[in-house]
C-alpha cells in the first residue's frame, strides 16, 4: 500500500508524543504562585481568578487550635486567603483573623470582583468586597465543638448555644469521635455534629429547606447575582439558592442517587443562561439543573467529580476533575473538558505530584480561555494549565 | 572510670531497669572491647539571640556549605538555620502547615531541606534556601475529623498516609525512604516525585524479620542500602534498595537513631545508644555513647557519655555526621545542640 511508509511514520510519530491516547488534550503547566518570604505553601483547597487575572489561593495553614481551661471546647483555624497578581506576585492576605476560619474549602470571585470564601467546618460562606472588607455572611459557625465518650456513643447533650435556637438544622462543625470511627471517616464526608435542635431546619438528610449548612463545599452565581451554594460535606446533600441579598429561596436535592438526589455535592458552577452544574461526587455524575433548581439531566462518564468549572465567553465549556483521593496517588486524577450538553471534548492529566500531574484537585478555575488553575490539596500547590 | 560488668550482670541489670530497656539484646560489652574514640567538644557552639531558648532539639542536619538546621520544639515547632560558626541565621517555615511536633530534619545531596513532623504526619521538602516548599509526602489529619480520642488512627496502614513518621533518607536516584514510625512500624519508599514504590514491615510490633518496634531513624548508603534504627528492638536493621531484609546489628544498644557520613571517600555508620528519657536507675551504665562502625557493622569505636551538663549527652535524638570527624548532636532533655570533633585514630581500649 502506497501510504505504508508515510502512514507508519505518522503512527510512530504519534505514538512518540507523550502518552497521547484518543481524546487526550495537549497541555503545559506553570508554577506561577510566588509566595512571599513569610508565607509558605499550605494545603491548597481553593483557587480563583478575578477580572484582572489576579489569582486567589485559599489554603489550610498554621495550626488549628482548640482551647483548654474553658467552659466549652472552642476551636479555630489559621487558614490563609491570599491574593497574587497575574504574574503570581503576592498582593495581600484577605480576611486575616476572621471568626469563621476553620477549614478552607473553596474560593470564588463574582462579576463585581467580590471574593467569596467557603469554610465547610465553620459551615459558612463569607463575601468580601474587592477592597477586602466584609460584605455578607451566610451560615453561622458552631459556638463550640462537642465531645463524645471514647468508645462510641454520644455524651451528654452539650450546653445550648448562647444565641439560642431558631433555624438551626443539623449543625456543621467538628466532631469528636473514637479513633476507629475517625479512621473510617477519613476521606468521606465528615460526620455532622450535634443533632438538629429543631427550629426551621429539618432532620438531616432531607435537604434542609433553610439557611444553615451542614458542610458547604462551593458557591456560584448567575447573571442576576443570585447565589448558589453546594452543601455537600454533611448530611444535607443539597444545593441552596439565595437572592443577592442572601435571602434563602429554595433547595434542590437530598441524600440519594435518583434524579432528584445528591450524594456529596462537592462543587458547582453556573452557565450564561443560569443553568446550574453540580459535581455529584458520590453518584459519579454531574447534575444539571435549571435556574429554578429543576432537574434537567445528568452527565456521567467523568469519574467522581470533585471540582467543576464553567468557562465564560461565546462558547462555554464545562471542566470536571475526577480528582484522586488524598490517600491514593495511583488512581484517577484526570480532568475532562466537555461541551455544556455533556459531550466530551477531551481529557488531560493523571494523579501525581510531579509537574503536569494533579494531586487531589479540590477546586479549579477556568475564567481565562484555554486556561485552568488547579487547587491541589494533595500537593499543596496551584498549577496554571494551558491547553494547547 | 567505669566498672566493667560481666555480660550476665549486664543482662540482669537490663531486665530490672525498665521494660523498654530489657527488650534490648544484652550484648553490650563495649566497656571491655570497644575502643574509645578521642573527641573534643566545642563549647557554646550554637549561639541563639538573647532571650531565646532552644527547646527539645529533635532534628539536626548540615548542608554541603556547613550550614546547620535544627528542628526544635521551642515550644512552637521551629526550623532554625545556623551558619558554619554556629551563629543563628534565620527561621524557616514559620506558620507552615507541616509543622507541629518536630521529629527530624535531613538534607539531601542537592541541599534540599527535609522535615519530618510527627504532629502533622507530614514529610516536607524545602528548597536549599528554605523559601519554597517543593513537595510534601503524607496527609495531615483534616480539621473536619475533629479531636480523635485515643490518639492517631488505628486503621490499616496506607501507601500515602504516614502516622507519626520518624525520619527520612535518600538514595543516589533521589528516591525517598521514610521510617514510619510510631504507629505503623514500617519503612516506606517513594520515588523522587512522591509516588509509592515499596514498603517493609507490618503495622503490628514485632521482633523478627520484616518486623519493627518503632523504626526511629533511617539512613541510606551510596550503594542504596537502607539502615533502620529499630529502637524498640534495640537493633539496626539493614535492607537493600528494594527494602528486602538483609541483616541486623544487635550490639549497639538502644538504637535510637543513626547517621551515615557522606564526605567523599569511605562512608561510616554512626549509631547512638542514647540514654533513655527519664534516666531510669542504672541506665547510664549501659547507654549514652555514640558508636562509629563500618557499614557492614564492624565496630570502630565509641565516644561520649550520658550526663546533664555539657559536654555530656542527654538523650541524643538525632545527629549529623556528614564529615565523620565532626558530629553535631540534637538532644532532647538538655534542650541543647553540641558540636564535637573526633580524632581519626582511636585510643587503646579501656583508656578514658
Amino acid at each position: 500500500m502506497k501510504c505504508f511508509t508515510i502512514c507508519l511514520l505518522a503512527a510512530t510519530t504519534f505514538a512518540g508524543t507523550a502518552a497521547m491516547a484518543q481524546g487526550e488534550l495537549n497541555y503545559t503547566v506553570a508554577d506561577v504562585i510566588k509566595y512571599p518570604r513569610t508565607i509558605y505553601a499550605g494545603e491548597v483547597a481553593g483557587v480563583a481568578t478575578n477580572a484582572q487575572g489576579h489569582i486567589f489561593v485559599y489554603q489550610r495553614a498554621g495550626t488549628p487550635w482548640v482551647a483548654l481551661a474553658a467552659a466549652r471546647i472552642f476551636s479555630r483555624g489559621n487558614d490563609q486567603l491570599l491574593e497574587f497578581d497575574q504574574n503570581g506576585t503576592f498582593v495581600r492576605e484577605i480576611g486575616k483573623g476572621n471568626y469563621a476560619n476553620t477549614m478552607a474549602t473553596s474560593v470564588r470571585v463574582d462579576r463585581q470582583n467580590n471574593v467569596w470564601a467557603v469554610d465547610r467546618t465553620a459551615g459558612m460562606v463569607i463575601k468580601y468586597a474587592p477592597n477586602g472588607t466584609l460584605a455578607m455572611l451566610l451560615g453561622r459557625k458552631p459556638e463550640a465543638i462537642n465531645v463524645t465518650i471514647p468508645g462510641g456513643g454520644r455524651g451528654a447533650a452539650p450546653p445550648a448555644d448562647s444565641e439560642g435556637g431558631g433555624g438551626r438544622g443539623a449543625a456543621p462543625g467538628l466532631g469528636v469521635t473514637p479513633a476507629g470511627a475517625a479512621a473510617a471517616g477519613r476521606g468521606a464526608a465528615a460526620a455532622p455534629l450535634a443533632a438538629g435542635r429543631g427550629g426551621r431546619g429539618g432532620p438531616p438528610g432531607t435537604g434542609n429547606q433553610a439557611d444553615n449548612f451542614t458542610g458547604p463545599s462551593d458557591v456560584a452565581f448567575d447573571a442576576q447575582g443570585n447565589i448558589f451554594v453546594a452543601d455537600g460535606w454533611g448530611a444535607n446533600n443539597r444545593v441552596a439558592k439565595f437572592t443577592p441579598d442572601g435571602v434563602f429561596i429554595k433547595s434542590f436535592g437530598r441524600t440519594g442517587s435518583d434524579n432528584e438526589s445528591l450524594n456529596s455535592p462537592r462543587s458547582l458552577a453556573v452557565d450564561a443562561v443560569g443553568n446550574v452544574y453540580v459535581a455529584d461526587y458520590g453518584n459519579n455524575r454531574v447534575q444539571v439543573l435549571d435556574n429554578n433548581l429543576t432537574y434537567l439531566r445528568s452527565v456521567s462518564g467523568v469519574g467522581a467529580p470533585s471540582a467543576i468549572c464553567v468557562s465564560p465567553g461565546a462558547t462555554q465549556y464545562l471542566y470536571v476533575s475526577n480528582s484522586n483521593p488524598m490517600d491514593n496517588l495511583d488512581t484517577a486524577g484526570e480532568i475532562y473538558k466537555l461541551q455544556l450538553n455533556g459531550s466530551v471534548v477531551g481529557r488531560f492529566g493523571r494523579a501525581g505530584k510531579a509537574p503536569r500531574e494533579f494531586a487531589s484537585v479540590n477546586q479549579i478555575d477556568c475564567r481565562q480561555a484555554n486556561t485552568v488553575y488547579t487547587a491541589e490539596a494533595g500537593a499543596w500547590r496551584v498549577q496554571k494549565v494551558t491547553l494547547k | 572510670m567505669k566498672k566493667s560488668l560481666a555480660p550476665a550482670i549486664l543482662a540482669a541489670l537490663l531486665a530490672t531497669i525498665a521494660p523498654g530497656l530489657s527488650q534490648q539484646r544484652a550484648t553490650i560489652n563495649d566497656t571491655q572491647t570497644v575502643a574509645q574514640l578521642p573527641y573534643q567538644a566545642v563549647p557554646g557552639f550554637f549561639k541563639l539571640p538573647r532571650d531565646e531558648f532552644l527547646g527539645e532539639v529533635q532534628g539536626m542536619a548540615s548542608n554541603s556549605k556547613g550550614q546547620l538546621f535544627l528542628f526544635v520544639r521551642a515550644p512552637q515547632t521551629r526550623l532554625l538555620q545556623f551558619d558554619a560558626n554556629g551563629n543563628f541565621v534565620k527561621e524557616i517555615g514559620k506558620g507552615f502547615y507541616g509543622f507541629l511536633y518536630a521529629h527530624s530534619v535531613r538534607v539531601d545531596r542537592h541541599d534540599n531541606i527535609w522535615t519530618v513532623d510527627e504532629g502533622t504526619n507530614i514529610v516536607a521538602k524545602f528548597d536549599p534556601t528554605g523559601s519554597k516548599v517543593l513537595m510534601v509526602i503524607g496527609v495531615r489529619p483534616p480539621v473536619s475529623d475533629g479531636i480523635v480520642a485515643g490518639g492517631p488512627s488505628t486503621g490499616p496502614d496506607e501507601n500515602y498516609i504516614l502516622c507519626r513518621p520518624s525520619d527520612v533518607a535518600f538514595d543516589m536516584q533521589d528516591n525517598v525512604f521514610i521510617s514510619d514510625g510510631y504507629c505503623n512500624n514500617r519503612v516506606v519508599k517513594y520515588d523522587r516525585n512522591g509516588r509509592f514504590v515499596a514498603k517493609n514491615g507490618q503495622r503490628a510490633v514485632g521482633t523478627g524479620v520484616n518486623q519493627y518496634n518503632l523504626p526511629h531513624g533511617i539512613q541510606v548508603d551510596k550503594a542504596g542500602n537502607v539502615y533502620v534504627a529499630d529502637r524498640g528492638n534495640g537493633r539496626h536493621v539493614v535492607l537493600d534498595n528494594n527494602l528486602v531484609w538483609k541483616t541486623a546489628y544487635t550490639q549497639y544498644g538502644s538504637a535510637w537513631s543513626n547517621c551515615i557520613s557522606t564526605a567523599p571517600g569511605k562512608q561510616y555508620l554512626f549509631m547512638t545508644n542514647s540514654n533513655p528519657n527519664g534516666n531510669p536507675p542504672g541506665s547510664w551504665a549501659i547507654t549514652g555513647q555514640i558508636y562509629k562502625a563500618e557499614l557492614d557493622g564492624t565496630v570502630i569505636g565509641k565516644f561520649g557519655q550520658a550526663g546533664k551538663l555539657a559536654p555530656n549527652f542527654q538523650v541524643v535524638h538525632m545527629f549529623d555526621c556528614r564529615n565523620p570527624d565532626v558530629i553535631f548532636t540534637g538532644e532532647i532533655e538538655s534542650w541543647r545542640a553540641q558540636k564535637f570533633t573526633l580524632r581519626t585514630t582511636a585510643a587503646p581500649a579501656g583508656a578514658r
